[in-house]
């Protein structure tokens, strides 16, 4: 079998504050194949943005501390390279984009003038070349190469606009990983569409796998091959995104599916009775499990492992373990 | 026959249409600048000085005694139509002074902050963004020179250089450069924490190039307007330390100084201090005029 494209394995990251150490990652194993598309789905402070970041090393490296784990990409460990390597990696190998599209943009300089300067910075071509590549980048994201765009200055456009710029300067080197963190947070419904389906493309046209990190399910639903939900630091439930929609079994998936608006009246909202654990002090045994409805006397002490329920589909639950049982997966044929 | 633009302005329409957006904008600002009057002033009494020290050598009646030529025949004469601001001790024609003594403040003002932008402006953005023991360290050297009061420390080295313009430009640049590196740095600070900076690193931007593209100029605002409210000061100041003797030497025309000479005679031949003090406090008055119209141009509070 393949290796996949990214591998994260056990990342373990903790934050040092005034409190105390907030234990921010806690075993994230996560996978990226070639031309695949993974939602990270969870509330916020739930540490997606913290994997996708620490996958680019971005955090700050006197507060932040991985004290275990790997980031694989193509078989290298990200946590291994140096600041001076990760430059080289950044935006040519794995690039990110951001939610809000108006602040990720430097207002002082054209939008043309941004996107060439990331390409020129990357790869030693000339200006008409880097031209070149940006209009490429361009209308690959659907918009128009225009020097009115290109001659424009970022609040001068829309927002969908500000993210398809975004998105073109990710996607000018192309790089075969993009990590986009909740993208269409900051657009209205018909723009989000929007750029979901650009995402789609850059997959089906360019190959470019994605990390799709958002709080809306639906989103994921809609976008994903495969879907890994986060809790408090840790995947609870991973697998292809029909499983982890139509049978998703951890508890705390569950709850998040019964809390979509679905009903006609505020009364119907529903919500998860308590809140988000303090990651200093974490709950003992499964971090939900304060929070959880089926919670078992096993889950106040130890930590329910990630147990494979199908294939491909992972839990990590004991209430689960307990009902199906040992699970047997037939072997690959 | 089809007709042919100049090159040139071939060029400019062609530089305009590409940067259509960037000239919006700026006209924007240009027309919210020429609404405030007082501003507008400033920038015409600025545009005479300068057009004044330029055109010095022809429009001063007497060439040769603006310069310091002295003409003992002539000498303390009041205002008439030979000598619209009178002469001085050594009968020089106090316009003529006045006119060539227009050159030096505003070369030794260019010159201050051109250095200071070039010294402070850099350094607080590399403290301000890259942050720990170097920005510790160049705070502290800050701290140094922002101990002492700038007058007086610019005055213990103009002492300690020697009198002279050159010393004295010095010496401002000295006591001014820790200002700008202060100001820079905490934009510096703040603009760190800016998506577009995390953006711009997420693409595998260096740091010196974060600093020089997205640090720099977003800090460039607060420092045009810092250097704008500033050249008046310097002006001030150099013509204050050429008053006290530190500055200018005799027979240079410079305004401070011509203001000191006139001293013995302030009460009887008033003209020969007042009309160079008139010339400071107009110029410095036009430098703060535009400054505040800049800050209220380029202040985001005030903007739209």
């Amino acid at each position: 079998m393949e290796s996949p494209l990214l591998d994260i394995r056990d990342l373990r990251l903790e934050f040092r504050s005034y409190r105390g150490v907030v234990k921010a990652l806690d075993g994230v194993s996560l996978a990226v194949d070639k031309a695949e598309i993974l939602g990270l789905v969870g509330e916020s402070g739930c540490g997606k943005t913290i994997t996708g970041m620490s996958v680019l090393g971005l955090l700050p490296r006197q507060q932040a501390r991985v004290t275990s784990g790997e980031v694989l990409f193509r078989g290298d460990d990200l946590l291994r390279k140096s600041e001076h390597e990760m430059q080289r990696i950044r935006g040519r190998l794995i690039s990110m984009v951001f939610q809000d599209p108006l602040a990720s943009l430097n207002p002082v300089f054209t939008v043309g003038d941004q996107i060439t300067k990331v390409i020129r910075e990357h790869k030693r071509v000339s200006k008409k070349a880097a031209r070149d590549a940006m209009c490429r980048a361009l209308s690959e994201t659907g918009l128009p190469t225009h020097k009115t765009l290109l001659h424009s200055y970022p609040h001068q456009l829309s927002g969908g606009m500000r993210q398809r710029v975004c998105m073109a300067m990710a996607i000018s080197c192309d790089s075969p990983l993009l990590i986009a963190d909740e993208p269409t947070t900051a657009l209205d419904v018909t723009i989000q569409m929007q750029i979901l389906k650009l995402l789609l493309r850059l997959r089906e046209e360019l190959g470019v796998a994605q990390i799709l990190v958002t709080h809306n399910v639906g989103v994921a639903a809609q976008t994903c091959d495969r879907i890994a939900v986060m809790y408090a630091g840790q995947v609870v439930e991973q697998g292809p995104t029909v499983a982890v929609m139509k049978e998703a079994r951890h508890p705390y998936t569950m709850a998040l599916y019964e809390c979509l608006p679905q009903g006609k009246s505020a009364q119907e909202l529903l919500t998860i009775p308590g809140s988000v654990p303090d990651l200093i002090d974490p709950p003992a045994g499964c971090r939900f499990h304060p929070r959880c409805r089926r919670v078992l006397d096993v889950c106040r002490d130890v930590r329910p492992p990630l147990v494979e329920v199908a294939r491909g589909h992972r839990v990590a639950c004991h209430w689960v373990a307990e009902q199906s049982g040992p699970v047997r997966i037939p072997p690959e044929s | 026959m089809e007709m042919r633009r100049t090159p040139i302005l071939g060029m400019w329409g062609s530089y305009r249409t590409r940067h259509q957006a960037a000239f919006e904008e700026s006209r924007y600002s240009l027309r919210v600048f020429l609404k405030d009057r007082l501003a507008l002033l400033g920038v015409c009494l600025i545009l005479a000085t300068i057009i004044v020290a330029v055109a010095a050598p022809w429009i001063a009646p007497y060439p040769d005694q603006g310069r310091g030529a002295s003409n003992v025949k002539e000498r303390l004469e009041a205002p008439s139509r030979a000598h619209p601001f009178g002469t001085d001790a050594s009968g020089r024609d106090v316009l003529s002074r006045v006119i060539f003594g227009a050159r030096i403040p505003l070369m030794i003002s260019s010159v201050v902050v051109a250095a200071v932008l070039i010294i402070g402006v850099p350094l607080g953005g590399i403290a301000g963004y890259i942050g720990g023991w170097i920005d510790e360290l160049v705070m502290r050297i800050t701290d140094i020179f922002l101990a002492f009061p700038a007058l007086i420390l610019a005055m213990a080295l103009v002492a300690f250089l020697g009198p002279s313009l050159r010393n004295v430009a010095i010496a401002l640049v000295i006591t001014w450069w820790p200002w700008y590196t202060r100001l820079v740095r905490g934009m510096a600070v703040s603009l760190r924490q800016r998506p577009y900076v995390l953006a711009a690193r997420t693409m595998g931007v260096s740091q010196w190039t974060i600093i020089r593209r997205h640090v720099l100029p977003n800090a460039l605002g607060p420092v045009v307007v810092q250097v704008s409210l500033d050249v008046g000061t310097v002006i001030l100041e150099v013509a204050g330390l050429s008053f006290i003797g530190l500055g200018a030497r005799p027979p240079q025309p410079e305004w401070g100084l011509m203001v000191s000479e006139g001293r013995e005679y302030i009460l009887s031949e008033w003209w020969i201090s007042t009309f160079p003090g008139l010339a400071i406090f107009l110029l410095v008055l036009a430098c703060n005029l535009v400054g505040d119209g800049l800050r209220d141009v380029l202040d985001p509070r005030t903007k739209r």
